[in-house]
């Protein structure tokens, strides 16, 4: 069966006044039916971007989707008119983003903003609108849905605002949900609650679910694969507990030594990645990470290296000293 | 108390209520925001005390009110054995020399149209320290250095420099003024995963270098867990517990800190691939109208008829280790 999602060789670029900014520069990866998988790195990797790219949410200008392809269920998403893409964002695919008080309209009662959804991709009346809308709050845990459908936004909390945002991505019966950040904005009692929501959902309804993030403690929960980006490509890819344990690039190592663990004890001092992430207005011909790498050789600085299979099933990094790091975490472990 | 063994800062009592009003001409008080209600704590020299807890808790109006950037409603700050709760601005200035503010977001709290160096400097200008401008130009530059930054930064905008950058001007800045005292105030939270253990390792050595005193106020746990001392957990403008961090983190006793930890990932999935917990259930109430009793009650998973009345007071259940639960023994 092919995945329900296949990016190739993605390159989104924007043009600003110091130069183009190539925010993902050819990624390529699979989700498949049912499966989480995530999608790491810090602000400015691409992570976000090339998520937006998949449901063609560039702003153009300045943003452009210049090369690569995204099959989707079967069909290239780029080749698609704006009408069938309109119908494919909300429907087929759907999202939840970090802000929930900036992607709800806060002037449409939450009944209004979960009925639109279902009266365009689903051509619901009124009153079948409704009922499915209490049945979604039903679903994402809002009890007492009459009286929620009629508030505004402003009238919920952070949590609850973000529930409304899951049932409005969960409307259609999506195949798909990609979530960018979802519960940065949370606090950490209510990001449990959500997080745990959305897996037992996506488990329940068979829902795929790309999740970006920067925190390695919710990738490590949630996802079944992890991609990890930095500059604009993607260093490594695999299994989650063969990305954790067993690392192939070296910028996955340094970040997963650099955060303190609840449950390890204390060490005497933290172990950082060194460094300044980069400018990609100045990226040279090399390794993007070369700067920064204790284990840079001289062929670093000639090509950036692809994504390249380390041996273990499915797990993929880009990196020429992968076999240095293997003797290194092998060591330690 | 000899002053050797005086805790730097002592915190009694403490209460920070923002007034509600209604209409524009006539202002009718309608209700308060109890932002801190009644709190107890104190900072010993050297030490690195952090006060966690979740957006609305209060930790952040704490920090303001010992800065006195807030006059507090009531209560006594003693600082250095001087109760600096009710100061006036003026006397507040030679205060402002000993306690320092570290800021959460190194974008907002750096003047974009100010040098780097122009930032750093003005602190020393403004208490007239250093009236000679090649004086306090060499001031600016050894700040830099010891914050692991270039001195020709001093040269620079902020815009044209990263996150954690800025962050280390931000805490050259707080350096400036030779402070013993100083509040972070989420000071790593808005930083990258791989430029936060940076950041800290500089805390620490700073602390260390210059002797410092910090109240670490943050919401994450690991990161507090390694920095502090000794930890205080806030709920709704109380502490619920509060011990040494390993004590803390070890053996936690509130059940609200025990859902607090427990509602953290910890980064190895075959850690979380064995790890059930049920996430505490419900949301933060309003600090409006807080709930009768314990404030933590509707949500508690240990609750009892009797958490409805009274607040249960501040214990010390173990040598050093203090919990406002009546459920805990």
């Amino acid at each position: 069966m092919p995945p329900l999602l296949e990016v190739k060789d993605l390159h989104t670029e924007f043009r600003t006044g110091a130069g183009i900014v190539r925010a993902v520069d050819g990624i390529s990866y699979t989700v498949e039916p049912g499966e989480t998988v995530a999608i790491v790195g810090e602000s400015g990797s691409g992570k976000s971007v090339g998520a937006l790219s998949v449901l063609r949410l560039i702003p153009d200008p300045p943003g452009r989707i210049t090369g690569g392809e995204i099959r989707f269920a079967g069909r290239d998403i780029l080749q698609l008119s704006d009408a069938e893409m309109r119908a494919v964002r909300g429907g087929d695919i759907g999202m939840v983003f970090q802000e929930p008080m900036t992607s709800l309209n806060p002037v449409l009662t939450i009944g209004r903003q979960i009925t639109e959804t279902l009266e365009q991709h689903r051509g619901m009346n009124v009153a079948a609108a409704r009922n499915r809308a209490i049945e979604l709050l039903g679903l994402v845990g809002i009890a007492d849905a009459a009286r929620r459908l009629k508030q505004y936004p402003h009238q919920l909390s952070g949590g609850m605002r973000q529930r409304i945002m899951i049932a409005i991505a969960l409307a259609c019966d999506p195949k798909l949900i990609i979530a960018d950040e979802p519960t940065t904005a949370l606090d950490v009692t209510i990001q449990a609650q959500i997080l745990e929501l959305m897996k037992d959902l996506t488990r329940r309804l068979n829902v795929a679910l790309i999740i970006i993030t920067h925190n390695l403690g919710v990738v490590a929960r949630y996802a079944n694969r992890v991609n990890v980006m930095y500059a604009g490509r993607l260093v490594e890819s695999g299994p989650a507990a063969a990305v954790y344990h067993n690392p192939r690039h070296p910028y996955t190592m340094a970040l997963l030594r650099s955060v303190p663990r609840l449950d390890r004890p204390r060490q005497e001092r933290l172990d950082p990645v060194e460094g300044q992430p980069p400018d990609l207005t100045r990226l040279d011909a090399g390794c993007a990470f070369r700067p920064r790498c204790r284990f840079a050789v001289e062929a670093c600085a000639g090509t950036r290296p692809s994504l390249t299979a380390t041996g273990d099933a499915g797990h993929l990094a880009a990196c020429f000293q992968s076999h240095a790091i293997v003797r290194e975490t092998g060591e330690a472990a | 108390m000899s002053a050797a063994g005086r805790p730097l800062l002592e915190v009694k009592g403490l209460r920070m209520h923002f007034p509600i009003t209604e209409g524009i001409v006539a202002r009718k008080l309608v209700g308060e925001v109890k932002a801190i209600d009644g709190i107890d704590f104190a900072v010993r020299r050297g030490e690195t005390l952090g006060l966690v807890g979740e957006s609305g808790c209060g930790k952040t109006t704490t920090g303001r009110c010992i800065l006195r950037l807030e006059r507090p409603t009531a209560g006594e700050i003693y600082y250095d054995g001087v109760d600096i709760a009710r100061m006036e601005r003026k006397e507040l200035r030679s205060l402002r020399r000993r306690i320092q503010v570290i800021f959460q977001d190194p974008y907002s709290s750096l003047n974009p149209r100010m040098k780097v160096g122009e930032i750093i400097a003005e602190p020393i200008k403004v208490h007239g320290i250093e009236s000679d401008a090649a004086k306090r130009s060499t001031r600016v530059r050894e700040l830099l250095a010891v914050c692991g930054l270039n001195p020709r930064f001093a040269d620079r905008y902020p815009h044209e420099m990263s996150g954690g950058q800025r962050q280390r001007v931000g805490i050259a800045r707080a350096l400036a003024l030779n402070p013993e005292f100083i509040v972070c105030d989420e000071a790593v939270s808005a930083l990258d995963v791989s430029i936060q253990a940076q950041v800290v390792n500089l805390l620490e050595d700073l602390r260390e270098q210059f002797g410092l005193t910090y109240l670490f106020i943050a919401h994450d746990l690991s990161v507090v867990r390694h920095l502090c001392q000794r930890v205080a957990v806030m709920y709704l403008g109380r502490i619920v517990e509060l011990a040494d961090s390993d004590e803390l983190f070890g053996n936690p006793l509130h059940p609200y800190t025990q859902a607090l930890l427990a509602a953290v990932p910890v980064p190895d999935p075959s850690v979380e691939a064995h790890r059930t917990f049920r996430p505490v259930q419900g949301e933060v109430p309003s600090p409006i109208n807080p709930p009768s009793g314990c404030v933590f009650h509707p949500r508690c998973p240990m609750a009892v008829d009797n958490c409805k009345q009274g607040r249960p007071k501040l214990r010390e259940v173990r040598p050093g280790h203090f919990v406002a639960c009546s459920e805990v023994h």
